[in-house]
């Protein structure tokens, strides 16, 4: 039984990492733009667990580990942030958040 | 050794003395260190010169290297032979006489030491320039003498037109020292050196064709040098202007020996000139003319110092003539008695004023010889001297001028004798105007004080007995010989041009009072011509300034500086600014956009480091 090529992996992670980008850039509900964060995040995790896994060496496993780590503590923040935002302008949408402006 | 470095160096150290501690100290210090140091100068140029007899060879001291830069070499050197030994005995023998007129002269004068430390600096390049063994050190002096002048006439700084005439002398010598430069590069480039004894040599083996065109174009741009120094034309519009200056510095400077370097020069390199005759010929032409033009003004003013002033102008297109026709013995001949009566006739101008309260109008003047006899006296010793009455000294120097020029061209003999009519006209005409008749002013008029007529009655001998020094038989040894005959015929007919000008003064001035205005009168346009100096300050502001003024506004301050450069310089902030304004657009406060510029500049950084050999 052969395995999987890494290639197919690979090409998994990429499609999904553009999909989150895709996401991130068309859609205009912030919680919307995070959940593609996070599946910016995974596609990346899949790839180095792939890599880990064909050299058969931890190091992808272990950074893996990490990345989930800071996904994690970075929604736990920004979830804070949106419910501020939501609070003080009563609206998800990122168009409407552009007072930063010149 | 000689030790020849002293005779300049005494005059510069009461230079610093004076102008460094002068302002606490008092008159009598002052007058020791000035005068004092000319006076050790003095002797030192005595000694040095009784220890030096006979002075056949040229005495050389060098003092180091100065510079050196390519195969030219440039030193320290000062050097006396014959022609120097002159000099030096006039600029610091007349230098010490006006030297103690000014202690009485300028004794009621504010910045008391700053004049003494100046004319003592005066001294100090005037030395520099007759000692220097080469072009360069030279042209040293000739500078610092150009500055003195400067700081001397606007002396009294705080009134308009004496800044202004320090300005306009320092300006005109410039252009004149501008062909000295000139002069010198082409020496440089001929003759890869500027040592005199150097150059003059390989000048005498240098072949006629070869030569002509090089020598003629340095002594031509010499000569522009000396145009500027000794105020000939087109350079002398300074000189009468100069006269804003106090008395002393007229008769210093502007008579005795800064306005001879000119003439010094000229005879100091007379083996280029005498290389060169177009150039000999150019300088002879614009002597006479210079000469007749000037004693015409002269003969017009009525300001008793602006005479005199152009008087010197004259009397220095004579000597210019002398060494434009080879007669270099005769010119500084005349150069020498010039500086003693020419002295004299400004310092008794001095006393005149002095003792009239200030006045130098010849119209508010009068019956000053029983007030001021020993000025009176004194004064007359001097305008029978310039007015080459024998035998006193201006009769020998003026004549063998005149004979030398008579060699040369008759034309010429005839206009230099109607000038000598014109000067002895325009002399008496002032010592007339000043000393006879009824006195037309307001003053008390009182002699002066001894330290002013001692050195008066001194330059009164020298005027009258200067003639017999044998000058031109000690400069026989310097400059090749120059055979003139000696006519009885155009001495007299010189000296009767003289006495023909006294005489017509005397009728006009003394006989028939009111025939001057009269003749001035119906002569109506020419006088008028004559008497505001035929325009030429008037012709060079149009011709010269204005446009210089007109051209440095537009092209050089709105064009240049205010468009270039000031346009570099906020061209370069508003640049900055304009490209600001453009990069702020980004700056859009919309997320999205800002992801977007996030992504496109992450994959330009990857394909960057792709391109240019990876990461590691």
């Amino acid at each position: 039984m052969t395995a999987v090529p890494l290639s197919w992996y690979l090409i998994l992670s990429a499609v999904l990492f553009s999909l989150g980008v895709a996401g991130f850039l068309f859609r205009r509900n912030l919680i919307t733009m995070f959940m593609c964060i996070e599946l910016m995040l995974n596609a990346v995790n899949l790839s180095m667990v792939a890599f880990s896994h064909k050299y058969e060496q931890i190091d992808g496993h272990i950074f893996t580990f990490f990345v989930m780590v800071v996904a994690a503590a970075e929604a736990a923040v920004g979830l804070a942030i949106i419910l501020t935002v939501v609070k003080n302008r009563k609206t998800l949408a990122v168009d409407e958040l552009n007072s930063m402006k010149y | 050794m000689q030790h020849l470095w002293l005779i300049p160096a005494l005059p510069l150290a009461g230079f610093l003395a004076n102008g460094i501690l002068g302002r606490r100290a008092s008159k009598t210090v002052i007058n020791v260190i000035a005068v004092g140091t000319v006076a050790l100068s003095f002797a030192w140029v005595v000694k040095t010169l009784v220890t030096l007899e006979p002075l056949t060879a040229a005495h050389v001291e060098r003092y180091g290297t100065w510079f050196q830069s390519g195969v030219l070499s440039v030193g320290f050197q000062f050097a006396v032979d014959r022609l120097t030994a002159v000099m030096l005995l006039v600029v610091t023998g007349v230098g010490l006489l006006i030297h103690i007129y000014a202690t009485g002269y300028m004794a009621h004068e504010g910045g008391y030491s700053r004049f003494f430390a100046y004319l003592n600096l005066f001294m100090f390049f005037m030395l520099t320039l007759v000692l220097a063994d080469n072009f360069l050190l030279l042209f040293v002096g000739w500078e610092g003498v150009g500055l003195c002048s400067y700081l001397l006439i606007g002396f009294y700084f705080r009134k308009k037109s004496a800044s202004t005439a320090g300005n306009k002398a320092f300006i005109v010598n410039r252009i004149g020292d501008f062909g000295f430069s000139l002069a010198m590069f082409l020496i440089v480039v001929t003759f890869e050196t500027l040592d005199f004894a150097s150059v003059f040599a390989a000048a005498q083996k240098m072949p006629v064709e070869q030569s002509a065109g090089i020598l003629t174009a340095i002594c031509l741009l010499l000569f522009v040098g000396a145009t500027g120094k000794s105020a000939q034309i087109p350079l002398y519009v300074w000189l009468p202007d100069a006269m804003e200056g106090p008395t002393p510095v007229s008769a210093l400077i502007h008579a005795a020996t800064m306005v001879t370097a000119g003439v010094y020069m000229i005879a100091r390199s007379w083996v280029l000139f005498l290389h060169a005759p177009l150039a000999m010929d150019v300088v002879a032409a614009v002597g006479l003319l210079t000469a007749f033009v000037s004693a015409t003004i002269g003969l017009t003013q009525f300001d008793i110092k602006k005479v005199f002033a152009y008087s010197t102008v004259s009397q220095l297109g004579y000597m210019i003539v002398a060494v434009g026709v080879g007669a270099f013995g005769a010119g500084i001949f005349h150069l020498v008695t010039h500086a003693f009566f020419k002295a004299l006739l400004f310092l008794g101008a001095g006393s005149v004023i002095h003792a009239v309260g200030g006045e130098q109008d010849l119209r508010r003047m009068g019956g000053l010889r029983k007030k001021i006899p020993l000025t009176f006296a004194t004064l007359m010793c001097a305008a029978v001297a310039i007015a080459g009455v024998p035998p006193f000294s201006g009769f020998f120097s003026k004549d063998e001028i005149l004979l030398a020029v008579h060699e040369h061209s008759p034309f010429m003999f005839w206009v230099g004798v109607i000038t000598a009519g014109m000067t002895a006209f325009y002399v008496f005409r002032a010592i007339f105007m000043a000393f006879f008749g009824d006195y037309r002013g307001t003053a008390h008029p009182h002699e002066s004080p001894a330290s002013m007529t001692a050195p008066l009655a001194v330059l009164a001998l020298l005027s009258l007995g200067g003639g017999f020094l044998p000058v031109p038989h000690i400069l026989a040894e310097v400059f090749p010989a120059h055979e003139a005959h000696h006519s009885m015929g155009l001495v007299a007919v010189s000296v009767g041009a003289g006495l023909a000008g006294i005489a017509l003064a005397f009728v006009f001035y003394v006989m028939k009072p009111g025939l001057a205005d009269r003749v001035s009168g119906s002569l109506g346009g020419l006088y008028r011509l004559v008497y505001n100096k035929y325009f030429v300050d008037e012709a060079y502001d149009a011709a010269v300034i204005q446009p210089a003024i007109k051209g440095s506004r537009s092209l050089l301050w709105r064009g240049i500086d205010v468009g270039v450069i000031d346009g570099m310089v906020n061209g370069a902030g508003s640049r900055a600014r304009d490209l600001g304004n453009l990069l702020r657009l980004i700056q859009s406060g919309n997320i999205r956009s800002y992801a977007t510029w996030v992504l496109f500049g992450s994959v330009f950084v990857l394909i960057a480091a792709r391109l240019l050999g990876g990461w590691r």
